[in-house]
């Protein structure tokens, strides 16, 4: 019996709102072009910055890994609001995922195209995301996904259930004790309620030990290298056959920055790992599942994601202004479909994508801590007035084509 | 401790930080006494004592006019006169050099320039220490301009011989250095904070009842509170109310406050149509005072150049969320409040318009900012009065 380590690398982008006021509103209707030099909701030159100090040289990193390892393998999620961004302003970037996914050893996942909460408002707007997600990807990478991920790693029965029956064979999330119990997440498991779909479950000390403290000098075990972090591996001995590595791609050069030794972890870590015994391997998520049978069911009643340490939709819905501004987005869908507006259809989407309403948290801004999560905004508030704003401005795009919501 | 008012005879923030900040410091063990430039009872402070500053030949001084203006004189032989504030700053020297030749005491704390003068005689007779605590310099006074040329010198000379500079924010601070070319080490930030226990409870029955009513049909309030002069930067408020009452019609703007600029905004907001939407209430205190924060929706202090501004901590207290200028040292303290530039009109016109549109953000805001206001208290501010006290008095654990 083989051993697997997953590598599931997730992929994001948003289209940040550029500081959108209540005189733009009604008066210009893109809310998403900050031009303003080196702004952090100027969306360009941020996915310049982070293609150069991550996708480039990570994407090199992992093609030298496929190079010189025949068993090395990974799977990836991008959504679409990154792929629009690549092909926008940087196609060279979208060509080095293309080589990757060319090699037929990095999988592409599944997801709603916008990154978007959608599953837990209109199931017709989430299943018109996850379609164009799907087209999307068959169009640039040429494959079809057969693993399924919902937005931040967010899970229920429900999600399980739609899964199941939309014919994907696996879905992933947090691997969260209060779920698993006794159980350990270095499995394939099965969701209740359903029959064919598997189940994989983030081992989230070990994929946290690299993508949060990799670089915290505070911790007892830093600095960590590959050969320590297999050894770590290794302490499950047999009690383990997938060890379910998720992370947010930005992890290599962006959240850890190259100078922390991250690259050089990544490209020394699948030689100890291979090495340190025979049967030890790489699979990607649909190998995984094919490879290993579920060895129980796991029942999810109430939603899990893979943040904080509530492991909840707290940091994205958890404050009423996140909740008024996600209604306020899901009150007009039908006007906004039925105006057959393209543009304002899409520019609606974007303002679904879940990154707006994280912006508007609250919880962490309280204690002065205000480091303590990315926002490109000084103030929660100002992300919620500036959304707001955009919205009444899809309101009044819709107005004047006579839909009055 | 040579101070310029206290409560409830003060005109604005000054007497209410001064108190609050005795009272802690008090608590920790420091003997106070505080001189005030005027006769008037005092009889709730007993953690210090309260001393008139009278010159020899006054029965007694009385405020008259408005805010630091005008001073009544009752002299000894019955006669009666209006004093204006320059001849009422020496006289408050003369009297304050008689209190320091009987040298009871380690340390001159003075707040502000109306005491510097008299605080650099207290030096000079008794040779102690002096601290002057800075809430206000002339150049926030004037809107960020120069201001009068008479007290930017006295602010000058007070800074540049006091033993050690407190100011109420980093903004202070830098003003101090930038436009008194004093030191920075030589200055210590000491925030102002709020004693939750000086404030009533509200009454269930608002005074405003018009406001009350309105709100139930949809209405928002948006309140100032504070005097009508260049500093507290109303002009810009009125500019940006047109906007946002353009957008959001019911909206009401509650100016609570007199000042020199009265009749000036007064006519401003009938020049700009929106007379329908501006209420001026002039001065209050008291039920009053509290039932304007209450009211209102959201409290704005767009200030020029506010050095602390303990109104927006009062806001909160009350239930009111707040928009502050960046150009305030409140905004140093409090996260959870909107923020604009106080020349922004636009801006300022955005955030309120957001507020009045969406009471999710109204909400939100009260809450995280309440949060962070239960956390603030006299007692860092005093425990720093106290270490510096200690390092010029050489008096370590005198406390």
């Amino acid at each position: 019996m083989k051993q697997a380590i997953c590598f599931y690398f997730h992929v994001h982008q948003p289209y940040r709102i550029r500081h959108y006021t209540i005189f733009d509103a009604g008066s210009d209707h893109s809310y998403f072009n900050d031009q303003t030099q080196f702004a952090d909701t100027n969306n360009e030159f941020i996915l310049s910055r982070v293609a150069e100090k991550c996708y480039l040289p990570a994407n090199r990193v992992l093609k030298e890994l496929l190079d010189t390892y025949p068993d090395f393998k990974a799977s990836m999620s991008i959504t679409g609001t990154l792929i629009d961004q690549l092909e926008q302003y940087a196609p060279h970037v979208l060509a080095s995922f293309q080589e990757l996914v060319a090699t037929g050893r990095v999988e592409i996942v599944a997801e709603t195209y916008h990154h978007s909460l959608a599953f837990f408002y209109s199931r017709a707007e989430f299943e018109a995301q996850v379609a164009m997600h799907r087209q999307k990807v068959q169009d640039v990478f040429g494959v079809t996904p057969s693993v399924f991920r919902n937005t931040e790693l967010s899970y229920n029965n429900d999600l399980a259930y739609w899964a199941d029956k939309a014919g994907y064979k696996g879905i992933i999330t947090e691997g969260w004790d209060p779920v698993l119990g006794w159980r350990s997440p270095n499995f394939v498991y099965r969701p209740t309620y359903t029959n064919s779909i598997r189940l994989l479950m983030k081992n989230y000390r070990l994929s946290d030990d690299i993508a949060f403290r990799f670089s915290d000098k505070n911790w007892s075990e830093w600095p960590l290298t590959a050969d320590k972090y297999t050894h770590w591996l290794g302490a499950a001995g047999d009690n383990a056959q997938v060890f379910n590595l998720f992370m947010d791609y930005e992890t290599f050069g962006e959240h850890q920055w190259a100078d922390t030794g991250i690259f050089d972890f990544l490209k020394s870590f699948p030689e100890y790992w291979k090495n340190s015994r025979k049967d030890r391997t790489f699979m990607t998520l649909s190998e995984a599942i094919d490879y290993f049978d579920a060895v129980d069911t796991v029942d999810v009643p109430n939603t899990i994601t893979w943040a904080d340490n509530e492991r909840d939709l707290t940091a994205w819905l958890g404050n009423a202004m996140q909740q008024q501004a996600i209604q306020a987005i899901y009150d007009i869908q039908d006007a906004v479909i039925q105006s057959g507006d393209w543009q304002l259809i899409e520019d609606w989407r974007r303002l679904q994508t879940s990154d707006h309403f994280y912006f508007m948290c609250t919880k962490w801004f309280n204690d002065g801590d205000v480091h303590a999560y990315f926002s490109p905004y000084r103030s929660p508030y100002e992300a919620f007035t500036n959304f707001m704003n955009a919205w009444h401005d899809v309101k009044f795009r819709l107005a004047e084509k006579g839909f009055v919501v | 401790m040579l101070g310029w008012e206290l409560p409830p005879h003060n005109s604005g923030g000054l007497g209410t930080a001064c108190y609050q900040m005795c009272k802690a410091l008090s608590k920790q063990g420091v003997d106070i006494e505080f001189i005030v430039p005027y006769t008037a009872s005092h009889d709730d402070i007993t953690f210090m004592k309260v001393t008139p500053a009278l010159p020899v030949t006054a029965r007694a001084i009385k405020k008259s006019g408005m805010a630091y203006d005008n001073f009544k004189y009752t002299y000894v032989d019955g006669t009666v006169k209006e004093v204006g504030m320059m001849a009422h700053t020496d006289n408050y020297v003369k009297a304050v050099e008689s209190i320091a030749e009987l040298g009871e005491f380690d340390i001159i704390h003075a707040h502000d320039w109306l005491t510097f003068r008299a605080a650099l005689r207290a030096k000079e007779i008794s040779g102690k220490p002096l601290i002057v605590h800075v809430h206000a310099t002339e150049f926030d006074r004037a809107g960020g301009k120069s201001g009068n040329p008479m007290v930017h010198e006295i602010e000058y000379m007070g800074l540049l011989l006091a033993d050690r500079i407190l100011a109420v924010s980093q903004l202070t601070k830098d003003i101090i250095v930038r436009e008194y070319d004093i030191p920075a080490s030589k200055i210590e930030v000491v925030h102002n904070s709020v004693d939750i226990d000086a404030y009533e409870e509200l009454d269930p029955n608002n005074a405003y009842n018009y406001l009350a009513r309105m709100k139930q049909d949809g209405y928002r309030v948006v309140a100032n509170i504070g005097r009508l002069t260049v500093q507290k930067g109303l002009y810009n408020l009125l500019l940006a109310a047109k906007e946002v009452v353009a957008r959001a019609p019911k909206t009401l703007f509650l100016i609570v406050g007199s000042g020199e600029q009265y009749r000036e905004l007064l006519q401003l907001s009938a020049d700009l149509g929106i007379a329908q939407n501006v209420l001026f209430t002039s001065f209050q205190r008291g039920k009053r005072l509290r039932d304007a924060f209450a009211i209102a929706d959201l409290f704005v202090m767009p200030s020029v150049s506010e050095p602390f501004g303990i109104t927006p901590l009062e806001a909160i207290i009350y239930g009111t969320p707040t928009l502050v200028s960046k150009q305030s040292g409140v905004s140093e303290v409090i996260n959870n409040c909107l923020k604009a530039d106080f020349w922004d009109v636009n801006e300022m016109a955005n955030q309120i318009t957001a507020v009045v549109q969406n009471d999710s953000l109204r909400d939100e805001l009260l809450l995280q900012s309440y949060a962070e206001y239960v956390k603030l208290s006299w007692d860092a501010a005093a425990s720093k009065m106290i270490g510096a006290y200690e390092q010029h008095t050489g008096l370590v654990g005198a406390r």
